[in-house]
């Protein structure tokens, strides 16, 4: 369903601080399964999600998405295809600090043009599925660290995604909520979605769910 | 259909986001409205007088014919009229009285004028609504003046001027030829200036070429030369306002660019995350276009609806001084509103149009930018 061939990215090329952080990566992504890039910091994990997610593009290489190359499309089309495909989950969760959950949750779904009554809707269903409901209104600040996680997730789903990209979602949660946080992780994969996480975690890459470990090194993947 | 309720949806966000920077977002609104306030308040109010003025000016003499001597206005002879009125295209020509009075008990000066017809007879004058209040009279009181001699004369006040003509009478006493000669020491031979009547208006500066020519020791002084005078006048005084509020304008300026340019680190990461999670950078641009255009139309509304209530309503308390004069009698009338939507506009492209594209170059800058940006943290 994804699929990386030969990609490489260099960050700040032809400058005295160029930085190589990928090298000849192939790859193919199946749908409907959890996948886990597993290396230590620096190994290229979050930039490979980045270049998965259709977030940044590669230097070198080609990227296919559902049989079509994305590779070189304008901003404006990748932009469109990765909202419609991709619900990201961050280390930091990154919502908007100020505003209500409610609005956290609805905020990817604005540049599509649906129907504010429709989305609030489709949002208020996502809080309730994540026991959030009745913190609809509540500032994100205010939030403990699991409801915070909680709405990461409901924000990665508004929008119906294939495919569910989480970058070190358990490097801020103790073991209780990282179990949470799998346990949403697998009930997602249940309904069909694709699970794409990058983590040095062990709770994370020895879950259960897991279909597929990719181990990485300097910017390369490690066969066994 | 989509298009409206993407603008609904980012419009409603941008609202939200004002609001929580509130303290912040208020300060520069209000500095903003007070600028353009002021600025309003100088152009409504230079607008409004210059027309009022051109209005009454309507009604004046095509031609007024002074005598010189020495370069200096005189008295001119009445004999003159005569000469003046074979030219041809003249349907009248008469001889005008007027001059000012400095009243020492009130501190305070007249412009004392013979109007063509003054029913009330000798004894008598017409004040204006400025005298009255100054000197504390009523109709029916007596007013104490001292001819050019030095005697002491009383002149029974017989009326008062409505307030409606108050911006150009505020001074004015009205009386009796026979009276302002004797107060003056005018000879009967001899009146302030001649008034000329033109039937063709086309006319006026051939006719005003011939009084010259005719008699060479006058001067002919069209309306229209008056008029720019006027316009002169009181855009030489709104410039000296504008210089006076430049300096908070640059204030402003300053503070308005540093808000509008700079952006915070925290809007730098939502711009980052807005990305992140699905925007383009033109629907970043979109936010920030509605921020810059929420912030600077409310302003501009603000401050112009408060420049009309200033103007028009409240009389322009904060500058009426240095527009209208200086005098010790201040006219007190209100203005007939008089907007003139080109200056409007350029008022609007002078204030709102700048801000936005302030607030949007900041931000394209800052959406430009990959949007895995944010997963570095």
């Amino acid at each position: 369903m994804i699929e990386l061939l030969n990609i490489h990215k260099t960050f700040n090329q032809g400058k005295t601080n160029e930085y190589v952080a990928l090298r000849e990566i192939s790859l193919a992504i199946a749908s409907r399964q959890a996948t886990v890039l597993k290396g230590p910091s620096g190994s290229g994990k979050t930039t490979l999600l980045g270049i998965l997610g259709g977030m940044a593009r590669p230097t070198a290489g080609r990227i296919v998405l559902f049989e079509r190359e994305i590779t070189s499309l304008p901003e404006r089309f990748l932009t469109d295809i990765r909202r419609r495909t991709f619900g990201f989950i961050f280390q930091q969760f990154n919502l908007v600090r100020g505003i209500g959950v409610l609005e956290n949750v609805m905020l990817p779904a604005y540049p599509c043009g649906e129907r504010h009554a429709i989305l609030r809707e489709r949002a208020m269903a996502l809080l309730e599925l994540f026991g959030l409901a009745g913190r609809a209104a509540t500032r994100v600040e205010w939030l403990s660290g699991g409801e915070m996680q909680r709405v990461a997730i409901a924000r990665a789903l508004i929008n119906n995604p294939a495919v569910i990209i989480a970058d070190e979602p358990t490097a801020h949660l103790d073991t209780r909520l990282s179990g949470e946080f799998l346990e949403f992780m697998a009930r997602l994969k249940g309904e069909g979605k694709t699970i794409i996480m990058a983590s040095h975690d062990p709770l994370v890459y020895e879950a259960g769910l897991v279909d597929r470990v990719v181990e990485m090194r300097d910017g390369r993947i490690v066969y066994p | 259909m989509g298009g409206v309720e993407k603008q609904r949806s980012i419009i409603d966000f941008t609202l939200s986001s004002l609001l929580r920077r509130k303290g912040k977002n208020a300060a520069l609104l209000t500095v903003y409205a007070l600028v353009v306030f002021f600025l309003a308040s100088v152009m409504f109010f230079t607008q409004a007088i210059r027309k009022e003025a051109a209005a009454l000016l309507a009604s004046a003499p095509e031609l007024v014919v002074q005598r010189t001597v020495a370069g200096r206005h005189d008295l001119i002879p009445l004999g003159y009229i005569e000469k003046i009125r074979g030219i041809r295209g003249i349907s009248a020509v008469r001889g005008r009285l007027w001059g000012y009075y400095y009243d020492p008990l009130f501190l305070a000066n007249y412009t004392l004028v013979v109007p063509e017809a003054f029913p009330w007879g000798t004894g008598t004058i017409v004040i204006g609504q400025a005298v009255a209040r100054r000197t504390m009279t009523v109709e029916g009181s007596v007013m104490p003046f001292h001819t050019y001699s030095g005697k002491p004369v009383n002149l029974t006040v017989v009326n008062i001027m409505p307030a409606t003509t108050e911006l150009v009478a505020a001074d004015l006493i009205l009386l009796s030829a026979d009276d302002f000669r004797m107060l003056f020491g005018v000879p009967p031979g001899l009146a302030t200036d001649l008034v000329v009547e033109v039937a063709n208006p086309a006319e006026v500066p051939t006719i005003a070429r011939k009084i010259g020519a005719l008699l060479p020791d006058t001067r002919p002084i069209s309306r229209d030369e008056i008029l720019r005078t006027y316009e002169a006048v009181f855009d030489w005084r709104s410039g000296i306002l504008l210089t006076l509020l430049s300096g908070a304008l640059l204030a402003f300026v300053i503070f308005a660019w540093d808000k509008a340019t700079g952006l915070s680190a925290e809007e730098r990461k939502e711009i980052g995350i807005l990305k992140a999670v699905g925007w383009d950078t033109g629907d970043v641009l979109l936010m920030k276009f509605w921020e810059g255009t929420a912030i600077s139309l409310s302003a501009f509304l603000a401050g112009v609806i408060l420049a009309y209530l200033h103007v028009f309503i409240a009389a322009a308390p904060f500058f009426e001084p240095v527009i209208k004069g200086w005098s010790v009698l201040y006219p007190q009338f209100r203005l007939t509103p008089a907007l003139d939507f080109s200056s409007l506009a350029v008022l609007f492209f002078l204030t709102v149009v700048p801000y936005t594209v302030a607030t949007i170059v900041p931000a394209w800058r800052a959406a430009t930018v990959d949007p895995d940006a944010v997963m570095r943290g």
